[in-house]
């Protein structure tokens, strides 16, 4: 993918197309763009252009793209070969978010069957296979916005917000993840569109979660989205993205970036659950600045894919800055799950705890890949790590990446590493209690899982469940 | 004659590719009767217990075992439990992250039909009811199953599982094992509570002790992989004061019932 070229000698094309009606209250245009594939200067151009942009967007946009050609894709981690730019879209106008498919017949048998086991209703299965664009909740969803609205909170997706926010969005964006941060995280910044745009004034407390899942219909799931959370001092919010339905994606490439910034005293949590089609290389770059007194926690969910590269970090920049990261893996057959943490200490008397969880199954391949860094000065700094992995079978590998830096002399630092199989005996034993051997096996996962699945809203931990319970399926020897 | 026994014909049975362990078992409970196996160390109890349960790591070679005149060779563990076997651990595991009340409620939802699940209430009076039986704190349910338990704690929730359960026929493999006195009466009034008509146990002990407070109606003597005499519970407090030795030669010189 190094030398994806720079040119592509055919013009963009706009397609005119007839909108079905009952899905598309929200595009009132009449024609939707889709960029020509590969990564080129024109097609940026094209999507700033596209959305109206600020100059200044598209000049980051476009610097952005000669530092992710200047730096060229990483060569440690994952296998990542059989990703080509030249044969993706890197941009497609919401409607069409999911590359060629815009017919729910169009979308394979498989997918449908996990959405109707999964009890997702129609309605929504057909937002979340990327061919409609009208979700039930949507009264739910204003109902609550109002009331958000009058404690002066945002929530719109990033491109509203850019339009009706620029000041404040231009204050902090990229601020936490710059473009030079990584390949992706310049890939993405080239080519950004979607995500969620939230801001909480100063001592707000949102109770109710804030769900991506509401603005499915405003563009929300996108390839390489963007994501800005910026909470003031002494505010609350928990933030939550994706759902445990398979996202289905003719695409293969999604590349996120999260910025979150969680200034003095703040609380912010951020729990997402990602279950891709298997086709599909998801490499996303989350990160938070934690300043004075504030707690930022990271609730990491990855299913699906072909590879996932996710590492949740806290930058604990003030003194009593709290950062915790729970997060669950689940490698299927054929799978490569290279998740895990950073978390970094520049402040006294900060706290960090990472606790990763993951589970290998037939050829799949979960990897912890994680660092701690203490700098000098951060007094009394404490992080505890402790990653559990479990291989259902003798085929699954699982391979464990602990980097630890400390240049303080009076920090505690902890780390934990386990590795299990499944254990026959567990099997038995549940067996000779009446559970048939699937179950029996999906027991033990979901209690290995459960010190980071009780952290989730409940219907969030029930749709997990149910959704270990299908990848497990076939696990049965 | 009545079909409803636990039966037991000529069992061979060993660990996969091993010798047989198990050398010709014959024993009959019927329901409403607790019988007592009683033998040493290595005689085959325990190789006996798991293998009428299923373990995967044994394989039958010769025999039968049969649950209310019902074959169960061809059954998975779980089929087998589902057919009212029981089998109540001498190392009961430890399995991480699940409840004692979410497991129990899973087990018991696996004997009935899918759209015919336990209700909530149902289920928490019968858990709760059991609890009390065995004379344990409420909180014990929330516990994850056997996690930081004691020896003696985990033996208990192997009856409290009977008490919920509710099986034909149980077996107790050594469930005395490891228990002090006052934990030993616990257990036991656990088993006596679950005594009745349609109930068959067969509690494998070494020593006569437990059959103070779960007085067998048949006593069973286990060495070298056979049932080599059987006889009323006298034959416990015999045994106990007279070795295994004394039993064996009585079986030799024919003077015990072989």
């Amino acid at each position: 993918m190094a030398d994806a070229p720079m040119q592509h000698p055919d013009a963009d094309k706009l397609v005119g197309m007839e909108h079905e009606k009952q899905y598309d209250f929200q595009l009132p245009e009449e024609y939707f763009y889709k960029s020509e594939k590969g990564l080129t200067p024109e097609v940026i151009e094209k999507i700033s252009a596209f959305k109206g942009e600020p100059q200044w967007m598209l000049d980051f946009r476009l610097k952005s793209l000669e530092i992710a050609m200047k730096k060229g894709a990483p060569t440690w981690g994952p296998d990542l070969s059989g990703l080509d730019f030249d044969d993706i879209y890197f941009y497609v106008r919401p409607n069409e978010e999911q590359g060629t498919t815009n017919s729910w017949d169009d979308i394979p048998e498989e997918v449908r069957a996990t959405y109707q086991r999964l009890g997702i209703p129609e309605a929504e299965q057909k937002v979340l296979a990327g061919v409609g664009a009208q979700y039930e909740s949507e009264m739910v969803y204003h109902s609550l916005k109002e009331e958000w609205e009058k404690q002066g909170v945002i929530f719109l997706d990033t491109d509203t917000g850019l339009q009706e926010h620029e000041e404040l969005f231009k204050e902090y964006f990229a601020t936490v993840v710059p473009p030079n941060d990584n390949y992706y995280a310049a890939v993405n910044s080239a080519v950004w569109s979607g995500g969620s745009f939230v801001y909480v004034p100063k001592g707000v407390e949102v109770d109710v979660p804030l769900q991506a899942y509401f603005l499915l219909n405003a563009q929300n799931i996108g390839q390489f989205e963007r994501t800005l959370i910026i909470v003031e001092e002494g505010a609350k919010a928990h933030y939550i993205e994706g759902c445990t339905a398979p996202t289905y994606a003719s695409d293969s490439f999604h590349s996120g970036v999260i910025e979150i910034i969680a200034k003095d005293n703040a609380n912010v949590r951020y729990s997402t659950i990602q279950n891709w089609s298997h086709n599909v290389y998801n490499l996303v770059t989350q990160r938070a600045l934690v300043h004075s007194g504030a707690s930022m926690g990271w609730l990491d969910g990855n299913l699906g894919s072909k590879v996932t590269m996710k590492y949740p970090s806290c930058y604990l920049l003030g003194p009593g800055a709290h950062g915790e990261v729970l997060s669950i893996a689940f490698a299927g057959d054929g799978q490569h799950q290279d998740a895990g943490a950073k978390v970094i200490h520049a402040a006294p008397n900060t706290s960090s705890s990472v606790v990763s969880k993951s589970i290998s199954k037939g050829e799949g391949t979960s990897s912890y890949r994680g660092l701690v860094q203490i700098h000098e000065g951060a007094e009394n700094a404490k992080s505890n790590v402790e990653c559990d992995a479990l291989l259902l079978d003798d085929t699954s590998k699982t391979n464990t990446y602990p980097y630890i830096e400390i240049d303080e002399k009076s920090a505690h630092v902890g780390h934990e590493a386990t590795v299990s199989k499944l254990n026959e005996e567990q099997i038995f034993y549940l067996m000779s209690r009446g559970l048939a051997e699937d179950e029996a096996m999906a027991l033990i996962v979901r209690g290995f899982l459960e010190p980071v699945a009780k952290e989730l809203p409940l219907e969030y931990a029930v749709e997990l469940n149910r959704l270990i319970e299908l990848e497990m399926e076939g696990s049965v020897g | 004659m009545s079909e409803n026994r636990l039966e037991i014909r000529n069992l061979h049975a060993r660990i996969a590719g091993g010798v047989d362990i198990l050398k010709g078992v014959d024993l009959t409970v019927p329901a409403g009767e607790v019988h007592a196996l009683m033998g040493q160390n290595g005689s085959g109890k325990s190789t006996l217990a798991k293998v009428m349960a299923g373990d995967p790591a044994y394989e039958i070679t010769d025999g039968d075992i049969l649950i209310d005149g019902e074959s169960v060779l061809e059954m998975e563990p779980d089929e087998r439990a589902r057919a009212g076997l029981y089998l109540a651990f001498q190392y009961p595991v430890e399995v991480p992250g699940v409840s004692i009340a979410n497991f129990l409620r899973l087990a018991l939802n696996a004997r009935r039909d899918e759209d015919d699940e336990i209700g909530v209430m149902e289920f928490y009076t019968k858990l709760q009811g059991a609890v009390k039986e065995l004379d344990w704190d409420e909180s014990i349910i929330e516990r994850n199953l056997h996690e930081g338990f004691s020896g003696g704690e985990k033996k208990r929730s192997e009856i409290l599982q009977l008490l919920v359960l509710e099986p034909k026929y149980a077996i107790l493999d050594e469930t005395d094992s490891g228990l002090d006195v006052d934990a030993l009466k616990v257990v036991a009034h656990g088993v006596n509570a679950a005594r009745g008509d349609a109930f068959g146990a067969l509690v494998i002990t070494h020593y006569q002790r437990l059959l103070n407070y779960i007085v067998p109606d048949r006593v069973h003597v286990m060495a070298e992989g056979r049932v080599i005499t059987s006889g009323d519970k006298e034959l416990a407090m015999e045994l106990d004061d007279k070795g295994y030795d004394w039993i064996k030669n009585e079986v030799a010189s024919g003077a015990a019932p072989a």
